[in-house]
Order: structure tokens, then C-alpha cells, then sequence
């Protein structure tokens, strides 16, 4: 074809190791890119996909070097260019729009400075015509008031706003290409939708070319008309969207598909009432200052039994999960355990009462001490809460490893020699090993690849079928709510807007708010967005925009 | 060269030698040194010669051999110093980061007072009032310095509680001794060995100026800085002894900033973290 743009063959690229030694992150990729259209590259932590993003720019991180390899664009190899002409290149002919918005803007300069910086640095336009022209492409990317949108700084916008300010200031060269890293991951699934649709119309209007990097296959394919699948830095598989939804030729490929496809029918779970009820929040609020986040949250918890709390950014929901476990004093209402009232802050409540309630968070890298060996982490909850002589914490600190699928020699070993898979394992034995009546899991897959949070879930499960432990689930994830919740509390701004079984909670009749973030779960299909779009489209006339956060406050009112 | 695993840079094995060899010297200086501390043996300034290397001072002492005895109060006197300075300011940064904001707002303006006052000044102040015995000066010399390892811990220790696994700690029910002790110190090491590097030099420096001054290390026992004062006037005479001792802090202060720096890069370098 004659309108290729982009042009890789068998780039190789390696890392410098501390000890000097040269590891190989990503080898053999040919891809090629035509106007118009887009690739998405897909793959796990360490597939290297963003490594291949920024090599479309010629662009290595630092310690890593492309060692081999033509990356053509409109036919030149840009490796050979000089440092100046590479600079040209980039951001004017090829932009990048980088995963957090917010860590990517500078919160002292207004949006509009920043949008127009390149076109006025690369003597494209003048200021104001660099202005007019981002006044437009906020208005293409249905940013509000997009005349004034550009003098309101970082911290005034929502996170969805920032991040399509961010693909205009990408576009604000035209740029030929675009590489995308991940540009949703960070949000909220409502907001994800507003996202994607303005970056499909953007490329779509403009002709350009994009190169879409996403761990979300489901996602992906609402954009992309050829997927790459990456694995260990090695192409996988390549073939048209549909293909690869549909008929994956590799056993990879037809493992990332499966994980998302098993989450899509919600379990017809038994909801048989478990046991006597273990924990009972009544009325609960807090408060930061004078700011609310949580309104008169009741429910209960029974033994051995998950109820996942649901919610987007924002809706108080780690905050519950802070006042449960005493690290923060509620402001009004009770929380009963065991039958009897817990003390508002950890230093009231007793040692029995702290071991029964643990806890495991969304970043295994930052809760376990790097410092400690896997038998310190796992050996001091049981000197310290049952007191048991040295022999004794080492058998049951082998017994927890095996109980977690980690080799037994694992004892000796540090966080930072494990995978983030076996981190999390490690966080949840961790916990266990208290011997708890409650843990709280925030958010405990969501920092994790597919396939590893999938088995991190299963192992959940197991273990507490085999221990009778109760979860209370945070996270904001449907999917994984589906599958390990009994019961469901769907949380808006701080107030539990829909509450009860599983089934009941996610089948029809919904409460609006649980809808529209059920409509939001990306599927495995490619017309999921077109369908999504369409459905809110219609609801608009009537009621105005259905999603995002203004329209929040109109669920919260409704009950 | 390798040392804990990470490549000895020329600077850092330059620094490790200059070290050990004050340590050698320091530690047999009563086998090494060819006279006593005390002992006339010559001419006042008698230039060096085959038998006093490095001439005689001004009384006629050996200065080779005074440098070794010397050598012995200083850097045990910095030694002893620096370490009770760090056991004070971590204790009191720890806590400051750990506890409440009441108790790191009274320490915090503690500090701010102490250190509002020029250190010299107030060191000469306390030894003037109190007198010039070792113990005193020891004692005052921590604890003006232990306000700069407050701050620096405090610093270290705030971006270490904010982990999960400190709170992980707190959850689990630990006392604050133990949060301290086994969860923030492993990962505050590095900063503060380096801090703990540079300190030992310039309490060596302090105590040197204040012998100076005559308010350290009293006479007749030796000590670099009193060395340099007590020949200062030889400058006038074109003699080299006062610039022996000066020479010695300065090569120990050197060697122990390679290996600081050293230690320092092996550790500011960020961890590489894959894509």
C-alpha cells in the first residue's frame, strides 16, 4: 500500500543490568502502520509493549538501547537521523500520550500553555493560532466549553478531561502517528467509555495513525482494526481484531480471551444465608474536614462470606474499608463485630480484636517491607499474636508457603526476588497466617496482570472455602465481582446506593447507577462501544448525559 | 574490585585504602610511634631528618609520633561523637515521623532553636561555662549535631511511614519501638550511612577548631587540632609543622567522602523497572 507510514522490522531491543550483563526485552518485531489506521499491541507487564511505543519515536528508556532494527517513517529509518532531526520528529510528526495524565501535566501552567507548546516550539503556529486550533480539538474531543476549557489548570478538571486534554495536546503538531500508552487504564470504567469514543473519532477524523498499548484486550478492540499480541517481548500472535476475539490461533491468545470471557455471565450463585453475622456497619459516616465521604453506610458481613463493595473513584470506598479496620475514627453510626461494638481507633482496640480483622492492599510492592525475608513477613504475625516458640513459626511458615503455591525455599528469599503475582500471594498469607475472622481486600487484583489476577482469585476462593474466613471485597472491577461476590454494595459518593445477593443486585430490575456502570464493563465483542454509545445516545434526549460525575448526584438523589 | 555486591569504583578503592591505613596507624601507635606523646627529643622545629620524619614541634617532640598518639583522641573523639549524635537524632526523627503531629511539631521547633544558634558560638559558650573536661565536650558537640541528623532522619523516616507496610505494622498492633526498629531503619540505612560518612568529617573538623581555640583537647595530650594551634607561629618561620596535622585531617576527611560518595551513587541510583 501506498500510504504506509510506519514501517519495523525486526527491531531488537536490550537492557544494561545493573552487573553489566545485556538482557534482551524485546526482539524480532516487524510491524508496519498506515494512515488511518490503528494497531493496538497487547500484552502483560514486561511483554514490552511500551517499549516497542516508544521505539516508534525512536526512543529508548533510559538503561535500555535499541540494538537492532529499521523503524521507517514515510520511508526514512529515524534511527539513522541525526539528534536535531530526530527532534523535529518528535511530537510533530509522532506524539505519545502517556498513561497518567496528571503525572504529565504541569499543575502550574494552564492547559492551553501546555496544549499549544509544541506547535509554537516547532514554529508551526503563532500562540494565537496555536490556541484557536486547541480550541478545536477540544471541541472535537466534546471537552466542555472548549473556547474557555484551555485557561483552567490540571488540578480543575476532571481526571477523563485531563486525559483527552492530553491527546489534544498530542494532536496539536497533527501529528501523523500517535502512540498510546495505556491512556485508560488509570480511569474509571464511565469514564473510559467518554475516553475511548473521543480517541476513535479523533483518529478517525484526522486519518491518523495510532499505535494503541493496552493490557485490556476488551478495550483494544473497541479502536483497533489489527490487535499484536506480546509476549516476554516476542510477538504472539497478529491478525484483525475480529480474529483475534473470535478465533485466536494461539494458546495465549485463547487464555487472555478466556479469562475476560469467564467473567462475563454473572454466577447463579447459591445464596444460602451463611453463618451468624460477623460484621454489621450501622449508619457509618466519616469525614474529612468538612467533606463527607461516607453517608450512612449499613450492611453486614456474615462468616465465611465475600461481599464485594463496589464503587468508582472517589466513592468512599477505601475509606470504609480504613474506618473497619480502625485506621481512621468514624464520624457518626457503629460498627459491630463479633456481636460487640469495636473501638473507633486502633490504639482502643484489643490485640484479638486487631488479628481477627487483617488486611491486603492493591500494591504488594509497597506492602511488603523490602528489607524483610519471606520468613520475617510471614513469622511475625505468629510470634506476635499467638507467641509460639521459633520451631513452631517455621513449620507453620512452611505450611502457609505451601498453602499459597510458593516453594518452601521461598522463606528465605525478599520481596524484590518475587514476581507481583507472588508478592500478592505473599500479602494474602500474610494475612492469613492471623488466623482472621475478616479480611479486607483492596482492591487486590487490580495493580495485577489478567491472568495472574485471575489465579490470585482463584487461590482466594480456595482458601476460603478451606478456611471459613470472610471477605469484604473492595474493588472496581465488575468483572472480579462477578466472580467471587455473594453478596454486592454498589457505593456512589459515599452512600451505598444498591445493596444484596449477587444475582439480585446484577439482574434486572437495576438501580440506575448500577446499570450504567454495568453498561460501561468493556466486552469482548467490537461493536461493544458502537452499542454502548448508541444506548446512551438514546437515554440523552430524555435525561441528559447519563455518565460521568455531574450525573452522579442525580443516582445519589433518586434513593 | 567488588564490595556488597557492587563494583568498587577507583575513587571509592582510593578511599578504602587512605581508611585503612589511618585505622592501622591510629590503633598500633604506641608499636609504631618511635617516641612517646610526651618526650623532648630535640630542637623546637627541628626540620625533618632521617630519625623524626616529619621534624619536631614546638617543644621539641616528635611529630610523627605526636600525629599517631593524636591521631588515637581525634578520630576516637569523632568516632564516639558522630555515633552518639545518631543514636540522639535518629531516636528523636523516628519519633517525630512515627507519632503524632504534636510531638513532631515540639521536636521540630526544639531543633529549629538550637540550630537558629551559629554552632561554633554556642559550643563555646556551654565549654566555657561548664569547662573544658572530654566528657563535656563530647556531650555538646552530639547534641548540636544531632539536630542536623534529626532533620534528615525525620525526612527519610516520613516517606518510609507512608508505606503499607508500615501500616501494615500498625494494624498488626506494633509498638512504636518495634515500627522504629524493624520497619523504618532497614530502609532509612542508606541515606543515613552515607550522612553518618560526611558527619564523622566534620565533627573531626569541629573538633579540631575547637582545639583550636584551646576549649578541646587539653595539653599535654595530643590531639591534630591543638597540633596545628600549637604550631601555628612555625608558618612565620617557613616551617612545615603545623601543616602536618592540617594534612592529616585532610586526607582522612577525603578518604572518607570517596567512599560516601561512592556509597551514595550505589545507592541514589534508581532500580531499573520494566515496562
Amino acid at each position: 500500500m501506498t500510504d504506509e507510514i510506519l514501517r519495523i522490522t525486526d527491531l531488537r531491543i536490550a537492557a544494561r543490568t545493573e552487573e553489566g550483563e545485556e538482557k534482551i526485552l524485546v526482539q524480532g518485531i516487524d510491524l508496519t502502520l498506515h494512515r488511518g489506521e490503528v494497531l493496538g499491541l497487547i500484552g502483560e507487564s514486561g511483554a514490552g509493549k511500551s517499549t516497542i511505543g516508544l521505539a516508534a519515536l525512536a526512543y529508548a528508556r533510559p538503561g535500555c538501547t535499541i540494538i537492532g532494527g529499521e523503524i521507517r517513517y514515510a520511508g526514512t529509518d529515524i534511527r539513522t537521523l541525526s539528534r536535531r532531526e530526530r527532534r523535529r520528529l518528535r511530537g510533530r510528526r509522532i506524539a505519545y500520550v502517556a498513561q497518567s495524565a496528571a503525572a504529565s501535566f504541569n499543575p502550574a501552567k494552564s492547559l492551553y500553555r501546555q496544549v499549544c507548546e509544541m506547535p509554537v516550539r516547532h514554529g508551526l503556529m503563532s500562540y494565537a493560532e496555536a490556541k484557536k486550533a486547541a480550541a478545536q480539538l477540544f471541541a472535537e474531543l466534546d471537552l466542555p466549553s472548549p473556547e474557555t476549557f484551555g485557561e483552567r489548570y490540571p488540578h480543575q478538571v476532571s481526571g477523563g478531561q485531563l486525559q483527552r486534554a492530553m491527546v489534544a495536546m498530542a494532536m496539536s503538531c497533527r501529528p501523523d502517528i500517535l502512540v498510546f500508552d495505556e491512556p485508560t487504564t488509570a480511569l474509571d470504567v464511565t469514564t473510559q467509555i467518554e475516553v475511548l469514543a473521543a480517541i476513535r473519532k479523533l483518529v478517525r477524523d484526522h486519518r491518523t495513525a495510532g499505535l494503541y498499548i493496552s493490557h485490556d484486550l476488551a478495550v483494544v478492540a473497541q479502536v483497533a482494526q489489527r490487535i499484536m499480541v506480546l509476549r516476554h517481548g516476542r510477538m504472539v500472535e497478529l491478525g484483525e481484531a475480529a480474529q483475534i476475539l473470535h478465533e485466536p490461533r494461539e494458546e495465549y491468545t485463547r487464555r487472555l480471551v478466556s479469562v475476560r470471557a469467564a467473567a462475563a455471565p454473572p454466577a447463579e450463585a447459591a445464596v444460602a444465608e451463611r453463618g451468624e453475622r460477623l460484621l454489621e456497619l450501622n449508619a457509618l459516616g466519616a469525614a474529612y474536614g468538612r467533606l463527607r465521604v461516607l453517608k450512612d453506610v449499613t450492611f453486614s458481613v456474615r462468616r465465611g462470606e465475600t461481599v464485594a463493595v463496589v464503587g468508582e473513584s472517589g466513592s468512599g470506598k477505601s475509606t470504609l474499608a480504613r474506618v473497619v479496620c480502625g485506621l481512621r475514627e468514624p464520624a457518626g453510626g457503629s460498627v459491630r463485630f463479633r456481636g460487640e461494638l469495636l473501638p473507633p481507633t486502633l490504639s482502643l482496640r484489643s490485640r484479638d480484636q486487631l488479628r481477627r480483622i487483617q488486611m491486603i492492599y492493591q500494591m504488594p510492592d509497597m506492602a511488603l517491607n523490602p528489607r524483610q525475608r519471606v520468613s520475617e513477613i510471614l513469622g511475625r504475625p505468629l510470634s506476635f499474636y499467638f507467641g509460639w516458640p521459633r520451631a513452631k513459626v517455621t513449620a507453620r511458615v512452611e505450611a502457609l508457603l505451601r498453602m499459597i503455591d510458593l516453594p518452601v525455599e521461598f522463606a528465605a528469599r525478599r520481596p524484590g526476588e518475587l514476581s507481583g503475582g507472588q508478592k500478592q500471594r505473599l500479602c494474602i498469607a500474610r494475612a492469613l497466617a492471623a488466623e482472621p475472622d475478616l479480611v479486607i481486600c483492596d482492591e487486590v487484583t487490580s495493580a495485577l496482570d489478567p491472568l495472574v489476577a485471575e489465579e490470585i482469585l482463584k487461590l482466594l476462593g480456595r482458601l476460603r472455602d478451606e478456611t471459613g474466613v470472610a471477605y469484604l471485597f473492595i474493588t472496581h472491577d465488575l468483572g472480579t465481582v462477578r466472580r467471587i461476590a455473594d453478596r454486592v454494595a454498589v457505593m456512589l459518593q459515599g452512600a451505598v446506593v444498591a445493596e444484596g445477593p449477587l444475582a439480585q443486585v446484577f439482574s434486572p430490575p437495576y438501580h440506575p447507577y448500577t446499570e450504567a456502570l454495568l453498561a460501561s464493563v468493556p466486552e469482548m465483542r467490537l461493536d461493544w462501544l458502537d452499542d454502548t454509545l448508541r444506548r446512551r445516545a438514546g437515554r440523552q434526549g430524555a435525561e441528559g448525559p447519563v455518565i460521568g460525575a455531574a450525573a452522579a448526584d442525580r443516582f445519589a438523589l433518586g434513593t | 574490585m567488588r564490595l556488597l555486591g557492587h563494583r568498587l569504583s577507583g575513587g571509592a578503592a582510593v578511599g578504602f585504602a587512605i581508611i585503612l591505613a589511618n585505622i592501622v596507624a591510629i590503633s598500633f601507635a604506641r608499636w609504631i610511634a618511635p617516641y612517646g606523646e610526651a618526650d623532648l627529643v630535640g630542637d623546637v622545629w627541628a626540620p625533618p631528618s632521617g630519625a623524626d620524619w616529619l621534624g619536631l614541634d614546638n617543644l621539641g617532640r616528635d611529630m610523627f609520633s605526636r600525629l599517631l598518639f593524636g591521631g588515637q583522641t581525634s578520630v576516637s573523639l569523632a568516632l564516639l561523637i558522630t555515633a552518639l549524635s545518631f543514636s540522639l537524632g535518629i531516636v528523636m526523627g523516628f519519633t517525630a515521623a512515627t507519632t503524632n503531629r504534636w510531638i513532631d511539631a515540639a521536636l521540630a521547633r526544639l531543633v529549629d532553636i538550637i540550630m537558629a544558634i551559629p554552632q561554633l558560638i554556642l559550643a563555646l559558650m556551654v565549654l566555657s561555662v561548664l569547662g573544658t573536661s572530654i566528657p563535656v565536650l563530647i556531650g555538646t558537640i552530639a547534641i548540636l549535631d544531632s539536630t542536623r541528623v534529626f532533620r534528615l532522619s525525620r525526612a527519610v523516616a516520613m516517606n518510609i511511614t507512608v508505606m503499607e507496610y508500615v501500616e501494615a505494622a500498625r494494624l498488626r498492633g506494633e509498638k512504636l519501638w518495634w515500627i522504629m526498629r524493624r520497619e523504618v531503619l532497614p530502609n532509612a540505612l542508606p541515606p543515613l550511612i552515607a550522612e553518618f560518612g560526611l558527619r564523622f568529617c566534620f565533627t573531626l573538623l569541629f573538633i579540631a577548631s575547637l582545639s583550636f581555640l584551646g576549649l578541646g583537647v587539653q595539653p599535654p595530650e595530643a590531639d591534630w587540632g591543638s597540633m596545628v594551634r600549637d604550631n601555628a607561629t612555625a608558618i612565620n618561620f617557613g616551617g612545615i609543622a603545623p601543616l602536618v596535622p592540617a594534612a592529616a585531617i585532610a586526607l582522612l576527611t577525603i578518604g572518607v567522602n570517596l567512599v560516601v560518595d561512592w556509597f551514595l551513587s550505589i545507592h541514589g541510583r534508581a532500580h531499573g523497572e520494566g515496562a
